[in-house]
């Protein structure tokens, strides 16, 4: 069976990829951790592995743009080869500043190709703050090969620039026409919300995370790599006995333990 | 290219604005802040981001730039200029907010980085914001909003509707060489002492008499640099002079006072499982197999006090390569945070002059450190917040940070012949005399003076350097390392020079931000994110290509010798020729005289019994105690998939945790707990109690989450006021005696610490101290993470048990604050049960018996109840009647009062067999129950004392230091 080979992207300002690169080695995969001066310097990196990951932080300290440094960084030199990976089956993560990227790159939602022109923007938070709390996000998409058959989940997030706004009324339209939309901000009741906290940044229409066309390349805001755990939960001692081990996994779980069994099964 | 264009390129300016139709979160923010700082700004402020730059291209290229770099398309329209013609806006009023010069600007480095992937050249970056107006708003207006919510003068400069846009970053011109020798052999007393003021070299005239010594006897005068050399290595901040000095008290000398008393603790207990203790720069304890954990706790107060948001953060920056500088470099996996801070409440017209009022310092300091903890990469976890009058002119900031250590990596040492390598960011001139600075009092000029002293941090600068510098290290490519901390290489070098025998530094090697530099200011300037390695000449090349290939810049400024001597050369001179020896030792042991002060304290007024409610309301919303949640969330507190308990619980998500736990290692249940104890109300009455308390609170915090106390270590951060008051040092002989007391008898060893002794304001003739202020931290292993528990109320219908005694003695409790008391009489801590209190807790814990272990500490009892019970989303029922007491206690201090070692449990009514077993010999009791109705109801004998919803106590413990809505731009 093929061991999937995922390529953990790093830059400078990059501080996910540990605990990133550990989830997807968790299922079984082998996981390399790259500089990016690295893979720009040899992007056929890119087609020896079946996964690329963009984890989060704050590459290049953000500055000029959420994404926008590392973005530019990869449009310029990537594009194609990118472009390449994704149709022949690669499959992309973005979280949090990864996110940012690959919208900032184009490649999400990815409405027009090819690649180069953003489609929508993550910016500052309606608080306009910086926040690290936990919320309940909805699936309004299984098409996505990273969601599969997961429950819907808690996760918690982290980021002071997350509000998805799509650049004009078609294309906010064709967010949901087109199937792109795969996690949204949800109340306790698991119904998409625009009420802070549940939905933490103002998201427009409660968007959390998207897809492509191809239902290969996830991006959303939250991290389901700290919730790989079961004790990653903020309530995890409320929910069994005193001095029992919490469960093994977290709600995040599946997200990896899906990209990873999928790329056993097709490639 | 334009034909008239100039070498470097033309200077232009780019202002990104938000497109119509999008939405200003900033200026919706800053609209809200103006209108609750008094500044009636009326609507249609609209917030830009700008750039000046050099650029190859012109104008064109500038367009290219801001539309596929500096842009976002989705959000933003560009306007591109040359800054003597910025286009002219009708009708509105401009402000920009723009960084003086030399004042790092981390955004710079990346603009030219991605420019030149676009295949554009640009230099001299700098960025700035601009603020539009309407135009019917007054200037002065404009003005006090630009100087009371978005800049702070020491770093920021506020142009009020300037008729040119902003030049771009200017380049320094070379510093002329002269070699500068001190006349100090000719100086008598006042000219010593006038030398080392002029020089701002805080050295006494003993001190300067030693040095006037040494140097007549080489026959010479030192050069400037020499002098600056020993006033860095020699300040307080470095060398812990009255720690470490002969103090005497009631006719008693005690000689070393950090030896004789806290050092002497961990040497007498002797524990296993402390690896390195108060050598290195952080403590260092067994772990696991693979890893030892360090731990250390720096004090950044004086830079905090001018601007608080380069101070915090560079603070938070500089206990990280702390952690970085551990053995050959440990990872860091948590950071800490305690704050004090003036009221923030406080009226504007009880802030001294020159200080900046303690909301904006609150909110600089907390913007500060999560600026540069997020952006690093590591959970800020655990943390305090206290509040008090005397901490307006002098706040503190605690940065704490625990690593990870491979267990091989622990030993170091420079050899004569390696290289000394400096890596990270270039030196410029930040931060020149923060180490003697810091030994100086504030004062109402601080801010003019000093400003030199600021520093400014680039997060991304030394998360780059981490990544690196662990790379290196698992390679094995260098043998000894060391931060550049206080005094800058000057310390830094100088101490690595002690293992070696001697170091030689050619200066002009060293990278610059900025031409202008002299040589002294090279060698002291405390740039920040920078490390010093001593790297074998056999490791050099491989260790230049890899720092090459991650862009970190890393540079050979010089070799360790064993010559005995600390030698420097500049422009081809030898500008330093010192003794280590003399450097390292020369420094003069001096006597300091310490005297108790008579204390003016207050009994504590009776509380009617039907006010005790309302008193719970008051105290649950006083800040010491009320919800941190404001702070907490803006940390991430969950990076590096390690957080087990997390600083907010329970159903509310804002129950305050007693401590956090972390599991360092991915895959791996063994964890550490860490928190802390604090509690200056109560030094004013008992400095020995105080210590005492802050000991045993810290152990309490971590064993209430599962900590073993038997595996737990501790450190100690003092901030006192000015020691050569004889008064403020008695009170320091008395904490650091308890501090030995209290080790020994928890069998706690102290494995770092950090002093902070200046901490005095001068308001005209009169110097004000702050009150005296331990932090005891503690790191408490968990073997496994399974066993660790949370203070939120967990079920209804459980057995809710106080373990420990309560006494009568309310002095420095929250509720003789609340009644405008000291209190006679701290309670004591009964060194002798305390420890058996927390093993038998840890005991319970480790059984799986506890659903949710509280601390009590502020506030008591009644406050523990309630955030236990609304943290649940339950209620509970106590009667205190039989509580376990010391003595005649009345209700209120059975509801209120601050008894040391005491814990509120939840257990299952099934288990309390089980349990009261355990508890065997110590004092405990059951008081009653968890409730499904969520009401906090509290009786004695002779009735009711607190019945209300607790809703109403969450409400009252959330709102005070709720911020939102008041956050201005960073």
């Amino acid at each position: 069976m093929t061991t999937p080979k995922v390529l953990v992207l790093r830059a400078a300002g990059t501080n996910c990829e540990r605990e990133t690169a550990y989830a997807f080695e968790r299922f079984g995969a082998e996981a390399t951790t790259l500089h990016v001066n690295a893979l720009l310097a040899d992007p056929e990196a890119l087609a020896r592995h079946h996964v690329l990951a963009v984890p989060g932080g704050f590459s290049y300290g953000d500055d000029v743009g959420a994404g926008a440094v590392l973005a530019t960084e990869l449009g310029t030199t990537l594009a194609p080869a990118l472009g390449a990976f994704v149709e022949q089956g690669g499959l992309v993560l973005g979280i949090c500043n990864g996110f940012q990227v690959l919208v900032r790159l184009g490649l999400l939602p990815g409405l027009e190709r090819p690649l180069g022109r953003p489609e929508v923007s993550l910016t500052d938070n309606v608080s306009h703050k910086y926040e690290d709390r936990w919320v309940r996000c909805a699936i309004t998409s299984r098409r996505c090969v990273f969601v599969g058959e997961m429950p819907e989940p808690e996760l918690p997030l982290a980021h002071g620039e997350g509000r998805l706004v799509p650049a004009d009324e078609s294309v906010r339209r064709r967010l949901f026409d087109d199937d792109r939309v795969v996690f949204r901000y949800a109340d306790a009741t698991g119904a998409p919300t625009m009420d802070y906290p549940a939905n933490p940044n103002g998201a427009t229409d409660a968007i959390a995370g998207l897809t492509d066309a191809t239902g290969r390349v996830l991006g959303l805001m939250p991290h389901p790599e700290r919730a790989l755990f079961g004790f990653h939960h903020p309530e995890w001692t409320r929910r069994k006995s005193p001095g029992s081990a919490p469960p093994d996994l977290g709600p995040g779980a599946p997200i990896f333990e899906n990209a990873c069994a999928w790329v056993r099964e097709h490639r | 290219m334009d034909s008239s264009e100039s070498p470097g390129g033309s200077a232009v300016c780019i202002e990104i604005a938000i497109r119509p139709g999008r939405r200003d979160v900033l200026a919706a923010r800053l609209l809200e802040s103006a209108r609750e700082a008094g500044l009636g700004l009326p609507d249609g402020l609209a917030t830009r981001r700008g750039y000046s730059l050099r650029i190859l291209g012109g104008l064109p290229a500038a367009e290219r730039l801001a539309r596929d770099l500096l842009a976002d398309p989705v959000l933003h329209e560009t306007r591109v200029y040359a800054p003597e013609s910025p286009p002219a806006e009708p009708d509105t009023l401009r402000l920009e907010v723009v960084r003086r010069p030399g004042v790092m600007d981390p955004a710079a480095q990346s603009v030219v980085r991605a420019a030149a992937r676009l295949g554009i050249t640009v230099r001299d970056v700098r960025t700035w914001a601009a603020y539009v107006l309407p135009g019917s708003v007054d200037r002065a207006l404009a003005g006090r909003l630009g100087r009371e919510l978005l800049a702070n003068d020491v770093v920021e400069e506020v142009r009020v509707a300037p008729a040119q846009g902003v030049a771009p970053a200017q380049a320094g011109r070379p510093a002329e060489f002269r070699l500068v020798h001190v006349p100090l052999r000719e100086a008598d007393d006042e000219g010593l002492l006038a030398l080392s003021r002029d020089g701002c070299l805080a050295l006494d005239l003993v001190e300067m008499k030693a040095v006037q010594k040494h140097f007549a006897g080489e026959g010479r005068d030192p050069t400037d640099i020499e002098l600056e050399t020993l006033a860095q290595t020699w300040s307080e901040h470095c060398k812990h002079k009255t720690l470490t000095g002969k103090v005497e008290l009631d006719g008693e000398t005690i000689d070393n006072l950090l030896k004789s008393t806290i050092a002497r603790a961990t040497r007498e207990l002797d524990r296993d499982f402390c690896k390195s203790v108060f050598v290195d720069n952080a403590g260092v304890v067994a772990f696991d197999d693979a890893f030892h954990l360090t731990f250390k706790v720096e004090t950044h107060n004086h830079p905090s006090a001018l601007e608080p948001y380069g101070g915090a953060g560079t603070g938070l920056g500089g206990v990280l390569r702390d952690t970085l500088g551990t053995g050959l470099g440990a990872r860091p996996v948590a950071s800490t945070d305690v704050f004090c801070f003036g009221p923030p409440d406080l009226p504007d017209d009880r802030v001294p002059k020159g200080c900046l009022p303690p909301r904006r310092i609150m909110k600089g300091v907390v913007a500060g450190v999560r600026d540069y903890g997020n952006r690093m990469g590591i959970p800020t976890v655990s943390g305090a917040v206290c509040f008090d009058e005397r901490y307006v002119a002098n706040p503190l900031v605690y940065c704490g940070s625990i690593g990870l250590l491979p267990v091989d990596r622990l030993e170091k040492k420079a050899d004569p012949g390696d290289l000394i390598v400096v890596c990270g960011g270039a030196t410029g001139r930040d931060g020149i005399h923060g180490a003697t600075f810091s030994s100086l009092e504030l004062h109402d000029e601080s801010e003019s003076v000093s400003s030199g002293a600021v520093q400014i941090g680039n997060a991304i600068e030394e998360k780059r350097l981490l990544d690196v510098q662990l790379m290196a290290r698992d390679r094995g490519l260098y043998s000894c390392v060391t931060d550049c901390g206080a005094g800058g290489l000057s310390s830094a070098v100088g101490e690595m020079a002690e293992s070696s025998g001697g170091a030689h530094v050619v200066l002009d090697r060293v990278p610059l931000k900025y031409d202008g530099l002299t040589y002294p200011e090279i060698w002291i300037s405390e740039a920040q994110e920078r490390m010093v390695l001593a790297v074998p000449k056999a490791h050099e090349a491989e260790l230049l290509a890899l720092f090459a290939a991650e862009d970190v810049p890393a540079t050979v400024i010089g070799e360790f010798t064993g010559d005995g001597r600390l030698t420097a050369e500049y422009a081809g001179t030898r500008v330093m020729d010192l003794s280590l020896e003399f450097v390292h030792d020369g420094l003069p042991r001096q006597t300091r005289r310490a005297e108790r002060r008579p204390r003016a304290l207050t009994p504590v007024p009776a509380l009617p019994r039907g006010e005790c409610g309302a008193m719970l309301e008051t105290i649950l919303g006083m800040p010491n105690v009320a919800s941190k949640a404001w702070i907490v969330r803006q940390y991430d507190h969950e990076v590096q998939a390690g957080s087990v308990v997390k600083p907010l619980l329970g159903v509310t998500r804002d129950g305050p945790s007693d401590a956090a736990v972390c599991a360092p290692v991915l895959g791996s249940k063994r964890a550490f707990a860490v928190g802390c104890g604090i509690n200056p109300c109560l030094g004013d009455v008992d400095p020995y109690q105080m210590t005492l308390h802050a000991i045993d609170e810290a152990l309490r915090n971590v064993v209430a989450v599962g900590g073993d106390p038997s595996q737990t270590s501790i450190l100690d951060n003092f901030s006192w006021g000015r020691c050569d008051k004889p008064e403020n040092l008695a009170d320091l002989v008395d904490a650091c005696r308890a501090c030995y007391d209290g080790a020994m008898a928890y069998r706690t060893p102290f494995i770092s610490g950090k002093d902070s002794l200046n901490n005095d304001y001068r308001v005209g003739d009169e110097s004000r101290s702050i009150p005296p202020t331990l932090l005891i931290s503690a790191l408490s292993i968990l073997d496994d993470l399974s066993v660790a528990t949370t203070m939120d109320a967990k079920a209804p219908e459980h057995a809710l048990l106080i373990v420990g005694v309560t006494g009568p003695e309310l002095g420095g409790s929250h509720l003789a604050r609340a009644l405008g008391a000291t209190g006679e009489a701290v309670p004591p801590v009964d060194l002798e049960r305390a420890p058996r209190i927390l093993s038998a807790v840890n005991d319970l814990i480790r059984e799986g018996l506890v659903h949710a272990c509280h601390d009590l500490s502020e506030g008591g009892l009644a406050v523990a109840a309630a955030e236990m019970a609304f943290a649940g989303g339950l209620g509970a029922e106590l009667d205190v009647t039989k509580l376990p007491v010391r003595g005649e206690v009345d209700a209120t201090a059975r509801l209120f009062g601050e008894s040391p070692t005491r814990l509120l449990l939840e257990v299952a009514p099934d288990v309390l067999d089980a349990v009261e077993a355990l508890l065997d010999g110590v004092p405990w009791a059951r008081l009653g129950k968890t409730t499904s109705e969520p009401r906090l109801r509290v009786r004695d004998g002779s009735g009711v004392l607190i019945d209300l919803p607790t809703e109403r106590l969450h409400a009252a413990y959330a709102k005070t230091l709720d911020l939102d809505g008041e956050q201005v731009h960073r």
